[in-house]
């Protein structure tokens, strides 16, 4: 089996999921069951914690779910580390996925305010997965603090234009000693596919599933691509080539030679 | 000091007005297929010329908008503490010289009125004032937040301007979001009908975003009432003065709403009468215009409007609104600001919404995280 390893946690799905933009909490439930996925995000700014009967939370109540809370919304690492701490005390998770974007407009993670919240959050005995920009140095700071994972973005999150970072995406899967999932951005299965292939650890996909005409079916059709970009990888994608090698016309000499 | 004002003074009323009218089909085409749009593009997205391509504006709206915000819709409710005013606006139902009886709540009254929206599930309030500034001053603004913070996910406040100070001390005690409309960016006009009381003052009105965004309020909300003088040149004026602030206090979220003027009674007859369809065409530029920005219709709208403009780019909406002081619970009979048209109930509305594979968000913000 391939299983990803996340600090304590074993994963057999490599697609993760979250739960804004679906038109009911039935058809959420749904398409997320449908999906597989085994850790799915929740935006604790939507959840009523102190009311203990969410609407949400009651449907993604499932032995396979993992529920992650995320810090949306917060503006800086003061903020976000108020509200991974509400939300350890009131999920009983010491996970967190640490978003932190002062930019209301565009959501663009903050990486000063990340590092800083991340370092407090390791200490505190979090386990943190930063969404970040795909910044190669960034991930490798994020790392030296204790990260377990990190989430660079493929694009603009919500935009579905797909893995706009590419370049910078492949040198941080290259070096790095943590999971690499690409978060955001990830518009279609054929996008989450190519993540898989160029050795990302995992995706998160949320809009694209959430606002297709059919949620349900485009859950299936990501679990299979994410799938078929994971064995893609293990099996070794054949190296992209120029031109046909049908002759060696530099070295055939030495043939003619011998 | 440098705010918006500096901005707004290099513009001259008539010839931006007359600039939206002269926009061409050419330029609207060009404006439907830019992959970002700038103030000339929302020019002609509300000109005349845009008329014509409304269905494929409203289309290219309620999907961008379905994208960002996905299938879903956030509620509130306003909720009225006062309805004291030394004010004279031509417009409004609260203004001095109208002889209603005037009622300020009491704490015990404000958490009657809390009672009844939390039973609704509404978790996210606009609180609501007239400016009488010995009565229903900050200290008065400031405690009612602090008497109901605990209860709700978010406050907003819609109030007379006040200093950046003010606006500090609001935020520590739990406010999140400020709604303060121009009503008119046309300095004479708004001269006109707001010829005495503090709101008299454009230029402090015009500047009270600037002050918010320096006292780091999460959300600011602009707008004009529409009625006042043309739509289109004060709806640019609008996406101007959004423009500006989103480039200057970047960690700042805006709405927009798009109130119509709305009957009171012995009130002011519309100069400018603006169409459903000017609305639905308004709305849907704003959308193409900024991708992010959040677009709130109350129920000054009808039923029937509202239901088909949940779905091309509106963001939150009220229902079942009480626009009097103690209107919900305490005194539902007394004196409306002005008639609502849309009179549902929310469990109405929230089933329309459903019906129209909205899922409704309550909460989207938890003040005790600031």
């Amino acid at each position: 089996m391939d299983i990803l390893k996340i600090a304590d946690k074993e994963f057999s799905s490599r697609l993760f999921t979250g739960t804004g933009k679906f038109s009911s909490p039935q058809l959420m439930r749904d398409a997320l069951l449908a999906s597989e996925s085994e850790l799915i995000t929740v935006a604790l700014k939507r959840v009523d914690l102190m009311n203990g009967d969410d609407d949400t939370l009651n449907h993604l109540s499932h032995d396979r779910i993992n529920v992650l809370p995320n810090t949306s919304g917060v503006r800086d690492a003061k903020e976000a580390i108020f509200a991974a701490e509400l939300a350890r005390e009131a999920l009983e998770t010491n996970w967190i996925k640490l978003e932190i974007h002062p930019d209301p407009k565009y959501l663009m993670p903050d990486p000063i305010e990340t590092l800083k919240a991340t370092e407090e959050l390791v200490k505190l005995g979090f386990v943190v997965m930063p969404y970040i920009h795909a910044d190669p140095v960034l991930c490798k700071r994020l790392e030296e603090v204790g990260v377990q994972c990190v989430m660079p973005l493929g694009a603009p999150i919500g935009s579905n234009k797909g893995l706009k970072t590419l370049d910078f995406l492949e040198i941080i899967i290259d070096q790095s000693n943590v999971p690499v999932i690409v978060d955001a951005g990830i518009g279609s299965p054929s996008h989450a596919a190519n993540a898989m292939e160029i050795g990302a650890d995992a995706v998160l996909v949320n809009t694209a599933i959430a606002v297709s005409n059919q949620p349900i079916e485009m859950a299936k059709a990501f679990r299979l691509a994410v799938k078929a970009g994971r064995m893609a990888y293990t099996a070794k994608v054949a190296p992209i080539q120029q031109q046909a090698e049908a002759s060696s016309p530099l070295t055939s000499f030495l043939i003619a030679r011998s | 000091m440098n705010t918006f004002k500096n901005i707004f003074e290099q513009y001259d009323w008539d010839a931006t007005l007359s600039s939206i009218i002269a926009k061409t089909e050419t330029d609207v085409i060009h404006a439907l297929g830019a992959s970002k749009r700038d103030l000339e593009d929302f020019k002609a997205l509300i000109s005349p010329a845009a008329q014509p391509y409304l269905e494929q504006m409203a289309r290219m709206s309620s999907h961008i908008t379905k994208k960002r915000f996905g299938n879903t819709i956030q509620m509130y409710a306003p909720m009225y503490l006062s309805n004291e005013c030394q004010n004279i606006c031509t417009y409004c139902g609260f203004s001095m010289t109208n002889t209603i009886p005037r009622r300020t709540l009491t704490d015990k009254e404000i958490l009657i009125e809390v009672e009844f929206l939390k039973s609704k599930g509404y978790n996210h309030i606009l609180l609501v004032t007239g400016e009488a500034n010995k009565t229903v001053g900050v200290a008065y603004i400031n405690n009612a937040i602090q008497l109901i913070q605990s209860r709700f996910a978010n406050i907003t406040i819609e109030v007379q301007p006040l200093d950046q100070s003010d606006y500090e001390l609001l935020k520590a005690s739990g406010l999140y979001a400020v709604l303060v409309y121009q009503e008119t960016y046309h300095k004479e006009a708004y001269k006109k009908h707001h010829p005495k009381g503090k709101k008299s003052n454009f230029n402090y009105r015009l500047e009270t975003p600037d002050r918010l965004g320096r006292a780091g309020i999460h959300k600011i909300g602009l707008g004009a009432l529409f009625g006042l003088e043309d739509w289109k040149a004060d709806s640019f004026f609008t996406a101007l003065h959004l423009q500006y602030l989103q480039r200057t206090y970047w960690k700042t979220k805006y709405s927009i709403s798009f109130p119509r003027l709305r009957p009171y009674s012995g009130g002011l007859v519309p100069k400018v009468v603006m169409t459903d369809s000017d609305l639905v065409q308004l709305i849907c530029a704003f959308r193409l215009f900024d991708e992010n920005v959040e677009l709130s219709m109350s129920t000054r709208e009808s039923e029937e409007f509202r239901e088909h403009i949940v779905n091309l780019g509106i963001t939150s909406i009220s229902a079942a609104s009480k626009t009097n002081p103690g209107g919900y619970a305490v005194a539902p009979q007394s004196l409306e600001q002005f008639e609502i048209s849309d009179e549902r109930s929310t469990e109405e509305v929230v089933d329309m919404l459903k019906n129209k594979g909205l899922d409704v968000i309550w909460k989207d913000w938890s003040y005790n995280w600031q």
